[in-house]
């Protein structure tokens, strides 16, 4: 067993191997971005329940592990091919553990402009857009987990949306891990750019081949450009006994659309950081959320929606099913700065307990500094409706069903909120799967 | 068909019914009549196993099973089907997917094959009918949004869809205008049969123009204090409910 400080050393001592690795890339100014995130990392210190950010969220179990920063390893065709979605398969990035796939991805060469590529290979590249955007965003001086992520950054999605481009076909990444019976530590770093008036829809998927004990720390940086329209699915089906870490951070130019659907099935202990910021006027976003938690999992989403300029709305829905002793943190912070006059600001966050072990904390907050803005928030916790259940079996409807339909139901509403019909289809198998004993 | 015997139920620790006899054969119309607070609800939800009305003496025999050992679900199984006096709103279960779940389980339950959507769909059409319903609160959620009427029709159609063999009917007819009020006594009288028996639980006499009774009962205070035929309902129509109280310690 390992001390929080044992494994801040493993860590240290993993990045001296990790840098002899990189070869020519230590040459790239990105590698003093690299050696300045482990100086940082070996000055913060792995969160405990003490840190307010924590307070519910305790980590332990995962400080006991030596993850060993993954390499390059590959993965067949016919192991990963069901979890590529039949909408796009011109557009499909696949990860494993963490590194780009070339034999595995299809990518519709990149035209117009249009970039989808590992960061890797853009790093190497020395890409303007790469520089001007990565680590700009999630600042590795305030979190342990983004430090660590900015010292070991080597690969991940690079998606770049130029100028009045919109590509119609989602994009999917998958992030897959393939443990090899190695506690893993996979740390995908992605970056979306959208130019002005661009529009890019990116599905995220994380799953694993297999039952082992890994570690996702995962970091995704978003900029919208002017009026772009950016999507972003991400859904968490790490395995039930994996660790996954992951931070979203979104900027946000006036008049850009951000929308976010956040599903969250798998993981022993996974945490979602999302934090939007309005940089400019006239901004839009939604974060949209469901968590389905069993078993003994642990599910943490904190975000952060700043409204920093005026005129901007954000919609915030949060939505979660808690089974057996399956515990929950929703924490929504948004913030209406002085001058973000015309703010509008809705958010809530609804939980369904199914069982007397289940627990959420939740915490909404509103922190409004402006006076003219129209803000809302919320919180419920509760079990499914009595009433709907004796109605529904005093039509025939037996138990099973009955919980399944107001399940579903309760869900629904998060999940309709999706444009693409087939992750739509396909979040529902799971729903039902998920509760269907 | 239901033989309702000495049965005594509590609400919240409160005797709300106080040894209710009724008996009704198969066929046999009742209704059953009284001012509001008297029980009719309660004895409506506790045939259909509401689980919070606590039997605590009596017995009720369907078809010469105890349907009080039964859960809600087999009880609708076995051709139960209560009307709510106040439907429940259920957003995100689309009426359709209701119907479909229902009919099916209930025909799993009685050894009959499943309908296929194909099939589903004719049998709804065919009932849909019936109550006049706008195909457009098909697919809507249960009862979400709906008005008084359209909860009242929704029902109606579900108790067409399920083909039970006893229907209760809680005070389907009130807040129902004449038209409305037509289209709920046409559906249920579409489904009499010699086979199919009903209750109707109103406090008025108007829906008995429409749906005529066998027998009439008046509920009072937990108890029932009067039972006749038709023309009982009349009579209660013309004196009101006060002179109960008088008759109440003959009952
Ligand atoms: N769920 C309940 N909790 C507490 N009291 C109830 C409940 N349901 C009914 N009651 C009480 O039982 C009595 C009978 O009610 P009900 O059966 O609804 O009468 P009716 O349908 O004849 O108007 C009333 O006094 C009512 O307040
Ligand atoms: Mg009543």
């Amino acid at each position: 067993m390992s001390s929080p400080l044992d494994i801040k050393n493993w860590y240290i001592k993993s990045f001296e191997s990790f840098e002899s690795s990189l070869n020519g890339e230590s040459s790239m100014p990105f590698h003093l971005v690299r050696k300045e995130a482990i100086e940082k990392f070996s000055q913060l210190s792995f969160p405990t329940t003490h840190d307010e950010d924590w307070r519910f969220t305790n980590i332990a179990p995962l400080l006991k592990y030596n993850f060993e920063p993954s390499s390059k390893v590959n993965a067949a065709f016919h192991q990963i091919k069901n979890y590529i979605f039949e909408i796009s398969k011109k557009n499909v990035l696949v990860f494993i553990n963490g590194y780009f796939s070339h034999e595995l991805s299809k990518i519709e060469r990149s035209k117009d402009g249009i970039i989808l590529d590992s960061l890797s290979n853009q790093l190497e590249n020395g890409s303007q857009v790469v520089n001007r955007h990565l680590g700009k965003y999630a600042k590795h001086s305030e979190q342990i987990f983004t430090a660590l992520s900015t010292a070991f950054t080597r690969d991940g999605a690079f998606v770049y949306v130029p100028d009045n481009k919109i590509i119609e076909e989602p994009i999917q990444i998958l992030f897959i891990t393939s443990t090899g019976g190695k506690n893993i530590l996979s740390q995908p770093r992605n970056l979306y750019v959208t130019g002005k008036n661009a529009q890019v829809s990116i599905v995220e998927r994380y799953l694993s081949l297999d039952e082992g004990i890994y570690f996702t720390n995962v970091v995704t940086e978003i900029y919208a450009g002017e009026n772009s329209t950016i999507d972003h699915i991400k859904l968490q089906e790490e395995n039930l006994n994996a660790f996954h870490i992951s931070r979203t951070e979104v900027d946000q130019e006036k008049g850009s659309s951000f929308n976010s659907y956040s599903f969250s099935f798998g993981g022993e202990i996974a945490r979602h950081d999302i934090n939007t910021r309005f940089n400019d006027e006239g901004g839009e976003s939604s974060l949209n959320g469901l968590f389905l938690l069993t078993g003994n999992q642990l599910y943490d989403t904190h975000s952060l929606i700043d409204h920093a300029k005026p005129n901007c709305t954000s919609h915030e829905k949060y939505k979660g099913i808690l089974d057996d002793t399956s515990h929950g943190v929703f924490n929504g912070k948004v913030i209406v700065r002085r001058d973000a006059q015309k703010t509008n600001a809705f958010q809530e966050n609804k939980n369904i307990i199914l069982s007397n072990g289940a627990l959420i904390n939740t915490k909404p907050q509103l922190e409004i500094f402006a006076d003219d803005v129209k803000c809302s928030h919320g919180a419920t916790i509760g079990q499914l409706d009595a009433d709907a259940m004796f109605y529904l079996k005093s039509r025939g409807i037996g138990e099973e069903n009955a919980k399944s339909i107001l399940i579903h139901a309760f869900a629904s509403d998060v999940i309709r909120t999706i444009k693409i019909e087939e992750v739509k289809k396909y979040l529902e198998e799971v729903l039902v799967k998920r509760f269907n004993k | 068909m239901l033989e309702i015997k000495n049965l005594h139920v509590n609400v919240e620790g409160k005797e709300i019914l106080k040894g209710i006899d009724l008996s009704i054969k198969t066929g046999e119309v009742h209704a059953i009549m009284g001012p509001n607070g008297s029980g009719k609800s309660t004895l409506a939800q506790v045939l259909a196993g509401r689980s919070e009305y606590q039997v605590t003496k009596g017995e009720v025999i369907f078809d010469g099973k105890n349907l009080l050992k039964l859960s809600p679900e087999d009880r609708a199984r076995e051709g139960i089907f209560l009307a709510f006096q106040y439907p429940v709103e259920i957003p995100g279960v689309s009426n359709v997917n209701l119907l479909k779940t229902a009919i099916n389980e209930i025909r799993k339950y009685n050894g009959e094959e499943e309908l296929d959507a194909m099939e589903f769909m004719a049998h709804l059409k065919k009932k849909m009918k019936l109550v006049e319903m706008d195909q457009s609160l098909l697919s809507r959620s249960v009862n979400d949004g709906f008005s008084g009427g359209e909860k009242k029709k929704n029902e109606i159609l579900q108790m067409a869809v399920l083909e039970p063999r006893l229907a209760i009917l809680d005070e389907t007819d009130s807040g129902l205008d004449i038209d409305a009020l037509r289209i709920v006594a046409n559906g249920v009288n579409k489904l009499k049969s010699p086979e199919r028996s009903t209750i109707v639980v109103t406090h008025y006499q108007r829906l008995l123009n429409y749906i005529v009774p066998d027998f009439v009962h008046v509920l009072y205070n937990g108890r029932i204090v009067k039972s006749g035929t038709k023309e009982l309902a009349l009579e209660l129509e013309a004196k009101g409910y006060d002179w109960l109280k008088e008759q109440k310690e003959f009952a």
